[in-house]
């Protein structure tokens, strides 16, 4: 078995609503000096093999069009 | 480590626990004690509310289920129901704003559901600190979003509600919210447990750590500094779950498969199974080894304690268990056989057949003893006064700044969040002091729908203004043509243990009775939320009145603007004075007392406003509410975009000769019609007070009152009643989802 | 003409389009169709509705791309029957790659309810067969994710193409739509995605009902004959 991670993040480029919102609202609460926040996913699981990770990724747990997506796997 | 002794940890007093001890012959063991802890917090017993409560007027010929039920219903005709309730949860909402709000509206909805009718319909009741700090900001950004995200979700509307700010509510925001469902009469089920030998099946999400303690803790106690602890008590809501859930439940009564149903909310399957065991005299066993679970090693207490959203419990004979679990399985809904009723009387709960607990079901549920309460009328105005206005303001600045005020000024940037038209019965999204109107064609006929209460003037006098709120609710039906049918309450006060709050209690509820029986408009159900209150004071006693009616003709609702040329009149007893107005907060000078009024002549004029309203002569109809008679008129000049020029020198022969009194005061009965002038004198001679007091026309409102005169631009007025949207933006917007 | 109307769990607004369908056209059936069936024999068109399919959980109408009966609909579609999906069913039709494009969070990050005016625009589709080019009609909309994407390369061929079908009048994008997009096309015409609720402005107390156009458009252009 291995346990795998997947990264999703808005692609480049793209407005991501909620990393402004939550970038907006950082001095506010008393965070200066960061910037460029962006929000994105996890998911975690557990499969045999990482044979058609690429493809669950490219198929549902992200859409390419507007996401990336980064796998980590570890072996247990 | 606390030396305390559990049952005080717990919230039960050494006289309640010795009570306990007395009647088990024993000590309760530890979850005998959680279950004792939660059944009779204030919360789920009413101990200092029951008594007063018997005295509301609960019958009537259309009332087809009263107060306990899961919810309220009303006969609507054609063989249909209308059930309704309303609710709070205000401690949570204070914890986490958005699943607070969130799970608040979804424990209402699964009332009405428990009773076998699909929620068609949200309101919401909501108060808030004034809003000129972040946290009030955050907190009514997160409640908004929470009800929106949850009734959105369910494709349920949101049709109405109310926001009120005002600095007793600053530590301790209310939330109520209220759901309105259909139902077939005869497919209704109500929550009683019977048949020695029916199996008890717990249906929906799994059931994890959500809560745990929540009701007794949070809801049984005064709120205090280090409450962000309290955190990991507060529940998780998820709307898709509930939305199965509910198409579930449909198909299940639709096959006729129940015996009875209760939903899961305040101290989860204690309360549910023990609720259900009581009302139908019965016993129930519940074995925590067959429900269903989310978190590994739960114990048998946290399983009777749990309270994680979106469950069901129902009675269903044996031969029909197969059919029940199918459903489930077709909605992709957990559930699980976890009992079965008895004849025992014992509320007995198992380990995989192991005995863990055994109570009397009569000792659980109805064994708390009932508090008599303490009233005391306070001397003085115990409330914070405030001035933000100044002393020698003029009658067109005043005018502004009532418009701008928080509690009056414009809410659409919060109803703009909501879903309101889903399930395409919204005829009439309620606007700023009117009635949500729902087609129901079911029944040839259409539904309205109210909620109000102004806790500002309840503290000034709680009689009276107890029956302004229930007066209120009816005006605001009778300007969309509807006749009250019934009413449901959450009366949201402070500690009762103090004389000043007990007296507060028992003069609203007597107001209430007064109010609903004169409307003859019976309560079949409602909600008390005590203990509202911190260090620095009580909240405002504020009894919320939702209230329900029906009116023929969904085509006459009089809710178009005006129109140029349009004649303008007032219409009933209004008796305006500035005690409690809005103005009179803003001059700092609130105090006790209202002036009596008395409600015959009011219910006159709300009947001949309800049926001018129908006969479809008038297209414009509003009640006079807070900032009076020149608030009303710059409303609907805004809201028409077309001004208007009036004198109220009839006002001020009739009543009061002091301009501000004619201009700014409040009070019930007071009516704004506008239509043909022709077709509005006909109102005329008919037992209720009517005068013609102006025409609409140009682009400024123009209000005369003796030397007095309001003249502001419709502009003006309008950047006025818009400016609580930039002025209530937070800076965390967006992040609490 | 004979409607279906899929249901998945979590679809809200899948009664109301039923209900338009059969106020469009009196003489039509419609029906639902669960998520789970295949056999789409005797229907002549589709709509996918409104609501939050799923829980909109991993992004909005991600999973219901894989129910079976979408994969009924890719296939109606395929053969060029007509297909309408609105907001959560514009969501769904996008993810299954039969519109193009996508749909993100609003700009604002809020739900917004609202009756607004939508310009119809060039695109060839039996569901405009009702209106004509650069007539505007009133339509509400009700959503959080609505703000219409897509990369340059793309939305230079969706504008080149005639694929939109509707935008939202000037000063009206409630979302931050690129192009003021509303609705889309794909290239045969035959599939519509839009984010605003025809179905929702078909009733005299609404406040409009040109919605109605939208429903009566494949009968006029010759479905179900």
């Amino acid at each position: 078995m291995i346990q795998a991670r997947v990264l999703i993040r808005p692609k480049e480029g793209i407005l991501d609503a909620q990393g402004k919102a939550v970038e907006g609202a950082l001095p506010a609460l008393g965070f200066d000096g960061i910037e460029h926040v962006r929000v994105g996913r996890i998911v975690e699981l557990q499969a045999e093999s990482a044979d058609r990770l690429e493809e669950l990724c490219e198929k549902l747990l992200a859409n390419p069009l507007i996401e990336d997506f980064e796998i980590e796997t570890v072996d247990e | 480590m606390s030396d305390q002794s559990p049952h005080r940890e717990l919230g039960l007093t050494d006289h309640e626990f010795e009570l306990i001890c007395q009647k088990m012959g024993r000590e309760p063991n530890g979850v005998e004690l959680a279950m004792f802890s939660l059944l009779w917090s204030e919360h789920c017993a009413y101990k200092h509310s029951r008594k007063l409560l018997k005295n509301l007027p609960t019958e009537g010929p259309r009332v087809v289920m009263g107060p306990g039920e899961n919810a309220g219903a009303v006969d609507i005709g054609n063989g249909f129901s209308i059930a309704f309730k309303v609710e709070s949860h205000n401690h949570p909402s204070a914890v986490e704003p958005f699943q607070g709000a969130a799970t608040g509206v979804g424990g209402i909805l699964r009332d009405v559901i428990a009773l076998g009718a699909r929620p068609i319909a949200i309101l919401d009741s909501l108060r808030f600190g004034e809003p000129d700090t972040e946290r009030t900001h955050y907190l009514v950004d997160g409640v908004v979003r929470g009800i929106g995200h949850y009734g959105n979700s369910m494709g349920i509307p949101t049709v109405g509600g109310e926001i009120y700010f005002e600095p007793p509510y600053e530590q301790n925001p209310l939330v109520n919210a209220m759901c309105v469902g259909l139902a077939r009469t005869d497919e209704m089920v109500r929550a009683a447990a019977a048949g020695a030998g029916n199996k008890v099946v717990l249906f929906g999400s799994l059931t994890g750590r959500d809560g745990i303690g929540g009701a007794s803790v949070l809801a049984s106690a005064e709120l205090d500094e280090g409450d962000d602890a309290k955190r990991p008590t507060v529940q998780i809501g998820d709307p898709f779950e509930e939305s199965k859930l509910l198409e579930c439940c449909q198909e299940l009564l639709a096959e006729d498969l129940l015996v009875s149903l209760q939903d899961l909310g305040a101290a989860g399957l204690t309360s549910s199974a023990g609720e259900m065991a009581s009302a139908g005299g019965t016993g129930i066993d519940i074995d925590v080894g067959l429900v269903p679970l989310r978190e590994p090693d739960m114990e048998p207490f946290e399983i009777m304690v749990s309270e994680s959203q979106e469950r069901m419990l129902a009675v269903v004979e044996p031969g029909k268990v197969d059919q029940v679990l199918a459903f489930c399985t077709k909605w992709q809904t957990a559930s699980a056989v976890i009992g079965e009723v008895t004849d025992s009387g014992t509320f007995r709960i198992l380990k995989h057949g192991e005995t863990v607990g055994e109570i009397r079901v009569e000792d659980l549920v109805d064994g708390c003893p009932l508090y008599d309460l303490d009233p005391e009328e306070p001397a003085e105005w115990t409330y914070v006064n405030r001035e933000t206005i100044e002393a020698d303001a003029a009658p067109s600045d005043i005018a502004l700044s009532l418009l701008a005020s928080p509690s009056i000024a414009s809410k659409r940037w919060a109803f703009d969040q909501y879903d309101s038209i889903v399930g395409s019965r919204t005829v009439h999204r309620a606007g700023a002091a009117d009635a949500a109107v729902l087609n129901i064609p079911e029944s040839n006929r259409a539904i309205a729908i109210a909620i109000d209460g102004n806790g500002r003037r309840v503290a000034c006098d709680p009689f009276q203004g107890t029956v302004e709120a229930t007066l209120e609710c009816a005006a605001n039906l009778a300007v969309v043509g509807a006749e009250p049918l019934g009413v449901t309450n959450c009366l949201n006060f402070g500690n009762p243990e103090k004389p000043g709050v007990a007296w507060q209690l028992s003069r609203a509820v007597e107001g209430l009775a007064a109010a609903c029986t004169a409307l003859e408009a019976p309560v079949v159900g409602g909600n008390v939320s005590l203990y509202n209150e911190t260090p620095q004071g009580p909240i405002y006693p504020t009894p919320v009145v939702g209230m329900v009616g029906e009116l023929p003709d969904p085509a006459n609702v009089a809710g178009e603007n005006w129109r140029a040329g349009d004649a303008i009149a007032l219409i009933g007893p209004f008796d305006p004075s500035l005690a409690g107005s809005e103005l009179e907060k803003q001059r700092g000078q609130l105090g006790k007392g209202l002036p009596d009024v008395e409600i015959a002549p009011v219910k006159a004029a709300i009947e001949l406003v309800r049926e001018a309203v129908r006969s479809g002569a008038v297209r414009t109809a509003t009640d006079v509410s807070d900032g009076g008679i020149a608030t009303a008129l710059a409303e609907l000049a805004i809201g028409s975009e077309i001004g208007c020029e009036t004198d109220l020198h009839p006002v001020l022969a009739r009543r009061s000769d002091n301009p501000e009194d004619a201009l700014f005061g409040e009070g019930p009965g007071g009516f704004i019609l506008a239509g043909e002038k022709a077709e509005l004198e006909k109102l005329g001679g008919q037992g209720v007070d009517f005068e013609l007091i102006g025409e609409v026309n140009g682009n400024e409102v123009i209000v005369t009152a003796g030397e007095s005169r309001v003249e502001i631009l419709v502009e003006e007025a309008a950047a006025a009643f818009d400016s609580l949207e930039d002025r209530i933006e937070s800076d965390q917007a967006g992040l609490t989802h | 003409m004979i409607w279906g109307v899929l249901q998945f769990p979590g679809s809200c607004d899948e009664r109301d389009a039923l209900n338009a369908c059969q106020i469009a056209d009196p003489t039509s059936e419609s029906r639902l169709v669960w998520h789970e069936e295949t056999d789409l024999s005797g229907i002549d068109g589709i709509v996918v509705p409104g609501g939050f399919s799923y829980g909109d959980y991993l992004r909005a109408g991600a999973i219901a791309q894989f129910s079976p009966a979408m994969t009924a609909v890719a296939e109606f579609a395929a053969a060029g029957g007509p297909v309408l999906g609105i907001c959560n069913g514009f969501q769904v039709l996008c993810e299954s790659g039969l519109l193009p494009g996508a749909l993100l969070t609003n700009e604002s990050t809020r739900f917004i309810c609202r009756q607004g005016d939508l310009v119809v625009a060039e695109a060839d589709s039996p569901f405009l067969a009702a209106f004509e080019p650069g007539q505007t009609i009133s339509i509400p909309f009700k959503h959080q994710s609505g703000r219409f994407f897509a990369p340059p390369d793309l939305l230079e061929q969706i504008e080149a193409n005639n694929q939109v079908a509707f935008r939202y009048a000037k000063g009206q994008n409630p979302n931050g739509s690129l192009n003021d997009i509303a609705g889309v096309t794909n290239e045969t015409g035959n599939v519509l995605g839009l984010m605003p609720h025809p179905e929702h402005a078909v009733e005299p107390f609404g406040g409009s009902m040109d919605g109605v156009g939208i429903f009566r458009g494949p009968a006029l252009a010759g479905a179900g004959a």
